[in-house]
């Protein structure tokens, strides 16, 4: 077997276990022995590239400064992998998944100096061109999403007037000198279509407002995935044109899957700059001379202990906070009072689908007290209490109700139907996509106000003594 | 070469169905981990960012190569651990605390 066979074969099996990774993450026990398998797939197939040797038997060079890159790349990933907060997951993702699609266009930059002066055929350098595109647009929009998550810049989106105008013209320009090069490959028109992807990456995020960030961090790893696999046509290698393709056919339909979690079209979440005009419409909503009824930490842990059944609705207040480790052991409490206690995930909780069953997770809770959102709605009505700890847009009756809500038709937590509703908020502010929430005012709603932390613990010593 | 195209091609339409079927059932309690692991995947980009240093001609193909090779790393180092990271408190959950009288 010669050695570019072996490589080959190499390659096949990585792109088998990325397979096998991807499929186990179908089911939560089989999720992490999956991601394992293909973190041994992809270290194969890095070993294996090592041997690399191009048509002409020639071997790789600049080996040194290969694994000095490796180096570097693997001292500063680590740590930040290992040691960033739960709550700073997305944009952690976001990071990783923007250097990516920065490599993704470095490599198609370099192929295409590579290879302009050998007269390659058109469609080698269109793949060479898409890669660079979508590669870039996936690291600027990447590190835009950053900035928002991590509250760098403002969450909210950035309008301005003729933007959709804008944002066209420079993509009919990108497109325009993509034809450019394709007739005349020439190193100037690349820099400039570099240029312009980098304006289009951000064009593209700025309007999309925090809320909606996750979802379009999964459009943008689904990005990386076909500049990915673009890279693989160009350099000739499966493995990259596989896994590209796996992941970029699966963000796709995962993007999809999470706006319709939030009850909206793709396009909605992308194209709409939902949540500007929030501060206006929200101020409106207010009456003047409306109340909201306080209580103290002794008044809602009595309703609690005397409560029998209890439904904590947990939000992203709860885990900036850091307060899921309190909200457990106000649980066990309870328990210990003979209350039946269980926790409503809301799909979009926190600030990925499913961030809130990691942060809970973290803090041992355990499984089978956490409910899906359909299964603890047929269970609100017999409920005394629906604890609502640092949520507010999932739990907002407007979304079915209002249809003038531009949250309309989003799939809520029915808290209003419990016979009492407990707030614990830090202040009045709208949630995360900045809307007014009515069940604030309702005469059964009790708030607590404070951070989610300080007040759980509150309730905690309130519960154990009442 | 045209053949070469067609194989390619092959391989991506078929990568393509087999990539929507595969997350089709996927639970929305493990979208973020997906999320985070196909990341992981995408970072194979190290592979091709080796290949392009590994071949390049002058100083700026080696500095841009050597800029890949770094990010990529960062991108496959780091989707991984993450990713493990948050599957690792999937699998510790059942086992501390098998009390599930809570649904009586």
């Amino acid at each position: 077997m010669s050695r570019t066979t072996l490589i080959d074969l190499l390659y096949l099996v990585a792109a088998t276990t990325f397979l096998i990774a991807l499929k186990g993450l179908g089911s939560p026990k089989r999720a992490r022995i999956g991601n394992i398998v293909a973190a041994i797939g992809m270290a194969v197939a890095i070993g294996a590239t090592f041997f690399y040797q191009d048509a002409e038997g020639k071997g790789l060079a600049h080996i040194n400064l290969m694994v000095l890159g490796m180096v570097i790349g693997t001292i500063v990933a680590v740590p930040a992998a290992r040691f960033v907060q739960m709550t700073a997951m997305p944009q952690l993702v976001a990071i990783f998944n923007g250097v990516g699609g920065g490599a993704a266009a470095l490599v198609a930059i370099t192929e295409f100096m590579h290879i302009k002066n050998e007269q390659p055929p058109t469609y080698v350098v269109l793949e060479v061109l898409l890669g660079v595109l979508i590669g870039t647009v996936s690291f600027s929009g990447s590190a835009i999403a950053y900035a928002k998550l991590q509250e760098l810049m403002t969450g909210r989106p950035i309008t301005y007037p003729g933007q959709q105008l804008i944002n066209a013209i420079f993509g009919v320009a990108s497109l325009a000198i993509i034809v450019a090069l394709l007739v005349s490959p020439s190193t100037t028109f690349l820099w400039v279509l570099l240029a312009l992807s980098f304006i289009l990456g951000i064009a593209f995020v700025l309007p999309i407002g925090g809320a909606d960030v996750p979802v379009l961090i999964s459009l943008l790893n689904s990005f990386t995935g076909l500049a990915v696999a673009a890279s693989g046509f160009t350099i000739g290698s499966n493995v990259l044109i596989v896994a590209g393709t796996l992941v970029g056919a699966s963000g796709i339909l995962l993007t999809r899957m999470m706006s319709k979690a939030m009850g909206r079209s793709l396009a909605n979440v992308l194209f709409s700059a939902f949540g500007s005009n929030v501060t206006a419409s929200g101020d409106g909503a207010r009456e003047d001379g409306r109340t909201v009824r306080s209580g103290t930490p002794d008044d809602i842990g009595v309703l609690l202990a005397y409560a029998s059944k209890v439904i904590i609705i947990p939000g992203y207040g709860l885990a900036v906070a850091q307060a899921q480790h309190v909200v457990r052991e106000l649980v066990d409490e309870l328990e210990k009072k003979g209350v039946e206690v269980f926790y409503a995930i809301h799909p979009v909780a926190g600030r990925m689908p499913g961030h809130m069953n990691v942060l809970l997770a973290e803090a041992n809770v355990p499984y089978e007290q956490l409910r899906e959102m359909d299964e603890a709605n047929s269970e609100m009505s017999t409920a005394d209490v629906a604890l609502v700890v640092g949520a507010n847009d999932t739990v907002n009756p407007a979304a079915k109700a209002d249809p003038s809500s531009p949250i309309y038709g989003m799939p809520i937590i029915n808290a209003d139907q419990a016979e009492s509703v407990v707030f614990l908020k830090r202040s009045m502010r709208p949630g995360f996509a900045g809307i007014e929430n009515e069940l604030l005012f309702d005469p059964k709603t009790v708030l607590l106000f404070g951070d989610a932390k300080d007040t759980l613990t509150k309730l905690v010593a309130a519960v154990t003594n009442s | 070469m045209g053949n070469a195209l067609l194989q390619y091609a092959t391989v991506l339409i078929l990568s393509i169905f087999v990539g929507v079927e595969i997350v089709a059932k996927v639970p929305s309690i493990l979208h973020t981990p997906l999320m985070s692991g196909s990341n992981a995947i995408h970072g194979v980009i190290l592979v091709g960012s080796m290949i392009v240093l590994g071949t390049a001609n002058n100083s700026v193909e080696e500095i841009l190569g050597f800029v890949a090779v770094i990010l990529a790393t960062l991108n496959v180092v780091g989707g991984f651990v993450v990713t493990d990271r948050m599957l690792e408190m999937f699998k510790a959950k059942p086992k501390p605390q098998p009390k599930k009288e809570e649904a009586q």
